[in-house]
């Protein structure tokens, strides 16, 4: 599902990280750990098609992103990759079942209000459907970010440390919440995070050194 | 969840921002619409009324003001002119002129002016006719233009006193006999014609001479003394001039007889006697066409008319182009001001995208990860400047023809002239296109800046 090689990214001030070469199962679940100045996020943009390395490749699907133009690549990573973000952020104006069919139109769905009701009961805020999305508590939020990811059945969901700012419990919380619905959806689970408390909820692991 | 949709409702949810943009871009186009609204309809009522005079001849003094006062009836009128002085252009027979109608102004009823003229002003001059009724015959007989008929409430038959002056003040109503009775009332021409009263000179005359005579028996009154002298003045001038004409039957006495027989017994014989045997009586102006507007003798009447007596000519054409460009000067000042309001509300509307693009660049970014390409944002970006002009003109029309609508009411009531509020022009169109411009013109380095957004930059720095 998910394969690298030899990626390598140089940053503007001449510093170059190598990235160890990933290959994913589709529906494997991996974390991708590492500490701070590892390059954790841009390996996450990498994956996701959201920056283009210099040198190496990156295969969805078979797909390699690289090859793409920009607004192929726009449309592949809408339809093929839900990535949750650190901190969850919406567009402002819209309430939370507007934001999802926007997620559904702007990767060239049509919008599917039966998809939307139904994720969102799945995660246990159907009632919110008709909130603004800054009206809803951190948890909440998040779980909009993960349905949000998920609207489109992407084969591939990348989670940007997702648990930074969680407790213990909230955590594991998250954590299963991640793992339940990408199996569902029968998807490829990436997390990316430093966050070593994680280490016990998954069998395949990278460490970024 | 199409563009429009989501640009609308990012407008809408900075309410007070959008409404300061909207109010800004609807003042600037509602100005300038109500600019073009005002223009055309004067224009076409100037037009309208211009009726084919060539030549308008009355006292001496602003040839402008007589020009207003005797075409557009808008003014008070220059002056009186004894009919001697006119004699030669009424004669039928003169080499020049083709028509000649003689108009006597001086009262009115409920502000509608009250003008002695002849039946060619109806049928010669502006080619309208009666929708009922009859044109005006005898003494006292009025007909009534179509907009006095329902404005002043008046139908054939009815009768009323006329004021002295065009202002509706109630003070200087004249107290004679039974009044101007109402015998035909003319179609709508949408010309001056609907808001005049038309009579016959004579009765014109004839209002006058009997309140003269009631008000100072004993004594006469120092305008009316004025008066005589200023007739005996010209009776001179005019025996070596033209005696041929026959004046010794129109003298004073005998018309003030005339007039009173048919007052007083209410009898609305046909006035048939000529207005040249009246050569001691006074019109206001003479209304002339032309036989053949090209011949050079013609081109030279205003300036020998000018020069040799004591009569002052003037063409419409000529005075009015004057008085465009003099009300130019102030309509230019207001256009160009309402240009400033435009194009600071364009200003306005860039600033305000650019101002809500700072706070937005995480959603655009967030957008571009869902799959919006790079030219879906700037085309959003465009579609919300082109919303807030599409929006902002139709604010602006709003408030053009209900302003106008507002304006029309006074207009009528200060100038006797109807406006309508709610005509459309042409010209709109092009204000559409030109907000459109603008719309776009603001929103067009916001929209570059979203599709320049560096998605990877913008998710790690925020």
């Amino acid at each position: 599902m998910l394969r690298t090689q030899q990626l390598e990214y140089t940053y503007p001030g001449n510093k170059t990280i190598t990235f160890p070469d990933i290959q994913c199962e589709k529906g494997s679940q991996w974390l991708l750990l590492g500490q701070s100045g590892t390059g954790k996020t841009t390996l996450l943009h990498l994956l996701g098609g959201i920056r283009r390395p210099q040198k190496g490749k990156v295969y969805i699907a078979n797909q390699e992103l690289n090859t793409l133009s920009s607004t192929a690549l726009d449309q592949f990573r809408g339809k093929n990759i839900g990535i949750v973000f650190q901190q969850s952020h919406f567009v402002q104006s819209l309430t939370v079942g507007e934001n999802l069919q926007l997620a559904q139109t702007l990767a060239g769905h049509s919008a599917n209000p039966t998809r939307i009701k139904k994720l969102l009961d799945r995660l246990n805020i159907g009632d919110k459907i008709g909130d603004r999305t800054n009206r809803l508590s951190q948890g909440e939020q998040q779980r909009v970010a993960i349905a949000r990811a998920l609207v489109n059945s992407p084969g591939l969901i990348l989670a940007d440390e997702p648990t930074s700012a969680l407790d213990d419990e909230n955590c594991k919380e998250v954590i299963d919440l991640l793992e339940t619905q990408a199996k569902e959806e029968g998807a490829t689970l990436v997390i990316v995070t430093h966050d070593s408390r994680l280490k016990e909820f998954f069998d395949h692991k990278i460490i970024l050194e | 969840m199409n563009p429009l949709t989501l640009s609308w409702k990012n407008q809408k949810d900075r309410p007070l921002q959008m409404l300061l943009t909207l109010l800004l871009f609807g003042l600037g186009v509602g100005l300038i619409a109500l600019l073009i609204s005002l223009n055309t309809q004067l224009d076409e009522k100037f037009k309208n009324n211009l009726a084919g005079i060539d030549l308008v001849i009355g006292a001496k003094g602003s040839p402008l003001q007589m020009i207003l006062s005797s075409m557009y009836h808008i003014d008070a009128p220059t002056g009186n002119i004894s009919i001697k002085e006119v004699k030669p252009f009424l004669n039928p027979k003169h080499p020049l002129v083709k028509l000649a109608v003689p108009l006597s102004l001086g009262d009115s009823y409920k502000s509608f002016r009250i003008i002695g003229t002849t039946h060619e002003y109806v049928d010669s001059i502006f080619r309208e006719s009666v929708a009922t009724g009859k044109l005006w015959e005898g003494l006292y007989e009025v007909t009534i233009g179509a907009t006095v008929a329902s404005k002043a409430n008046l139908k054939i038959g009815d009768q009323f006193h006329s004021s002295h002056g065009f202002a509706d003040d109630g003070i200087n109503t004249h107290d004679h006999g039974d009044g101007f009775k109402v015998v035909g009332i003319l179609n709508k021409s949408n010309t001056v014609l609907d808001q005049l009263i038309l009579t016959n000179t004579q009765s014109v005359w004839a209002v006058h001479d009997h309140e003269a005579e009631e008000k100072k028996a004993p004594a006469e009154a120092s305008e009316e003394d004025h008066d005589h002298d200023h007739d005996h003045a010209h009776d001179h001038e005019d025996h070596s001039d033209h005696d041929h004409s026959g004046h010794d039957h129109g003298d004073h006495e005998g018309h003030d007889h005339d007039a009173h027989d048919h007052a007083d017994h209410q009898a609305a014989a046909p006035i048939v006697k000529p207005l040249t045997d009246y050569p001691d009586k006074d019109i206001t102006t003479l209304l002339v066409r032309y036989r053949n507007k090209k011949d050079w003798r013609a081109l030279n009447m205003p300036r020998s008319i000018n020069e040799n007596t004591d009569l002052q000519a003037a063409s419409p054409a000529i005075e009015m182009n004057r008085l465009y460009s003099m009300m130019g000067v102030g309509t230019d000042a207001l256009r160009n001001l309402a240009l400033i309001i435009v194009i600071v509300s364009g200003l306005s509307i860039f600033i305000s995208l650019f101002s809500s693009l700072k706070d937005r660049k995480y959603e655009l970014a967030l957008m571009r990860v869902m799959g919006a390409s790079r030219s879906y944002l700037f085309f959003l970006i465009i579609l919300e400047g082109l919303l807030f002009a599409i929006l902002g003109y139709l604010l602006g029309l709003f408030l053009c023809h209900s302003g106008m609508s507002l304006l029309s009411g006074y207009l009528e009531e200060a100038y006797q002239y109807e406006f309508s509020g709610w005509r459309f022009f042409k010209e709109e169109l092009w204000l559409l296109g030109g907000s459109l411009v603008i719309g776009f013109v603001a929103a067009l380095i916001p929209a570059f800046q979203a599709y320049q957004t560096d998605i990877s930059e913008t998710l790690t720095t925020y």
